[in-house]
């Protein structure tokens, strides 16, 4: 594996490879770089969701996390690197990639005119999952994020935090093994926030791997694995408490700080 | 460390046809909803080409005599001369709004949710563009009985034999829509299609006036509008009115469609398409 890791990253906080696990890291990002013509929007980011764990990735806004998310899910072509999902190539196997993940971006993507159960049979369409296996699969789903009482609601009908749990149903649809969520709860309030990451959380119980995106340092949980991205560019990653020991921080607020300042710093230093 | 084994081996993923089937039908069963939905695109839909019908019609009647030309075996009133233009005017109107809701679920996310399906770009596409297709035939056929009441009326076979060449019609308009969405940045860059894309290619046509009229009085015209493919989904929708087939126009709207949705797919691929060309989503 490529990895471009700094230097407060020891050996020991370095997540666990595909290749030492019974089965295929649920997500296996090698090596991946990205430009916007000449900027530079990821440089050799390598990071690994084990199945049934929960990965966090933490980064400021302009960090690069919808750029890799974008990269992952086959928006953008990847030109360096390997992205490998239950280890089918994305670039070189898409559909067996892409029919295991499950994703929610940012952006709302729901279509606000038509009801729950009309997005969520959409979406099945979409994973060639015929009406009647669409029924049973929409019926778990929205039992899985407590919304079966608006399974005929339209969806502008939603409150914000309901809405991105349709988008949470929607994702789990097709039973992916590997869930990309990007910045899911931003615009939520708190209650809405904390309901959200409850419930992503509990799906860890069903073996799937999970990758957060966020800015928001207290969705970081002690249990955790995190991945910290800056400026394109992994600063550390591994299970939380390795980290915060690595950096000799009290918590993970403060070894983000810390990272992060140290390497502004280095970049000021280096374009000094 | 324990960990759940999958049991997924790197083999690569097929879909049946009757998945393809299920893709293509939930695209096209997701356009009509939205359609269904808004009633204001429907409306606005309708009236546009009444209003040609009712009023320009109406009041050229008089200014612009029609000869007899091919297909038609007498002298018909100008109303009847346009409608083939006003049907394919809808289906370019339907194919520019089609590529007005990309450029809009572009922005909103709405188009990931499609591109991130694991069937074939290739494929979600061309679902798209059969499913904008129904939805402009759809309006058509709504356009065509209220013109029944206006005494424009073509044999009865025509209203079935007109089917396959709004098909194509729709397609090509369609795919050009795809086309043209995928160089959009903005939304609202969207009015610049109108003045540079669907005014041009009406006006410059035989949708409103034989071609013959337009030789007589600018020849350079007359190859602009021979050149434009609308001016061919017009020709083949009025043959197909009456039973007949114009080739040549049929060519040039398959092969129109087929360079036009190459384009489109080219233009949304992840490695040569807009998303590559953009400035990254930010995050």
């Amino acid at each position: 594996m490529g990895h471009r890791d700094g230097p407060e990253v020891n050996d020991a906080t370095t997540l666990m490879k595909a290749a030492d696990v019974t089965g295929p890291a649920a997500l296996d990002v090698d090596g991946v770089g990205h430009r916007y013509g000449a900027r530079v929007a990821l440089q050799d980011v390598s990071l690994t969701v084990r199945p049934a764990s929960f990965t966090v990735l933490l980064g400021l806004n302009g960090a690069g996390k919808s750029t890799l998310f974008s990269l992952i899910t086959r928006l953008y072509a990847i030109r360096t690197g390997t992205i490998r999902i239950l280890g089918h190539d994305v670039a070189r196997e898409p559909a067996a990639a892409l029919s295991r993940l499950g994703v929610v971006f940012q952006s709302r993507a729901l279509d606000a005119d038509i009801s729950v159960q009309q997005n969520l049979i959409y979406h099945a369409a979409l994973h060639g999952i015929g009406r009647r296996q669409a029924d049973e699969q929409i019926a778990r789903v929205l039992t899985l994020v407590d919304l079966t009482d608006r399974r005929r609601e339209r969806v502008s009908n939603l409150s914000g935090g309901q809405a991105r749990r349709v988008e949470i149903a929607r994702a789990l649809l097709h039973q992916p093994k590997l869930l990309l969520l990007d910045e899911p709860t931003v615009g939520l309030d708190i209650k809405a926030r904390a309901d959200i990451l409850g419930h992503v959380r509990r799906l860890l119980a069903n073996g799937i791997g999970v990758l957060w995106a966020t800015h928001l340092i207290d969705e970081v949980g002690a249990s955790d694995d995190v991945v910290i991205l800056h400026n394109g560019r992994v600063l550390a990653k591994g299970a939380v408490r390795d980290v915060v020991a690595a950096a000799g921080t009290p918590d993970i607020g403060s070894t983000f700080t810390k990272l992060t300042q140290t390497e502004n710093g280095a970049a000021t230093g280096a374009g000094a | 460390m324990s960990i759940p084994a999958d049991t997924s081996t790197p083999t690569r993923h097929r879909f049946t046809l009757a998945q393809y089937w299920i893709c293509l039908s939930g695209i096209v069963w997701r356009e009509g909803l939205r359609f269904i939905h808004q009633r204001e695109r429907f409306i606005s839909a309708l009236v546009r080409p009444l209003v040609w019908l009712f009023i320009f019609a109406a009041g050229f009647r008089q200014v612009l005599g029609v000869s007899i030309i091919p297909p038609y075996e007498t002298y018909v009133l100008y109303e009847v001369y346009i409608a083939p233009g006003l049907i394919a005017m809808i289906q370019l109107f339907n194919g520019m709004q089609s590529s007005l809701t990309m450029v809009y679920d572009r922005e909103t996310g709405g188009m990931r949710t499609l591109l991130v399906s694991p069937f074939p770009r290739w494929w979600l596409l061309t679902s798209k563009l059969l499913a904008g297709t129904m939805v402009s035939i759809l309006q058509v056929y709504a356009f065509l009985l209220i013109a029944w009441f206006w005494d424009v009326e073509v044999p009865p076979v025509g209203y079935v034999l007109v089917i396959p060449a709004l098909l194509l019609c729709g397609f090509m308009l369609g795919a050009l829509g795809m086309l043209i969405s995928s160089l959009i940045k903005q939304l609202e860059n969207f009015a610049g299609v109108m003045n540079f894309v669907i005014f041009p290619m009406f006006f410059a046509s035989s949708a409103l006036y034989p071609l013959w009229r337009v030789k007589e009085s600018s020849p350079l015209l007359y190859y602009v509008c021979e050149a434009n493919p609308f001016t061919h989904a017009t020709e083949l929708i009025r043959f197909a009115l009456y039973g007949k087939v114009e080739w040549v126009s049929l060519l040039v709207v398959a092969g129109c469609a087929v360079v036009f949705l190459c384009g489109a797919i080219i233009a949304y691929d992840p490695s040569r398409g807009f998303l590559a060309r953009r400035g990254g989503p930010g995050g």
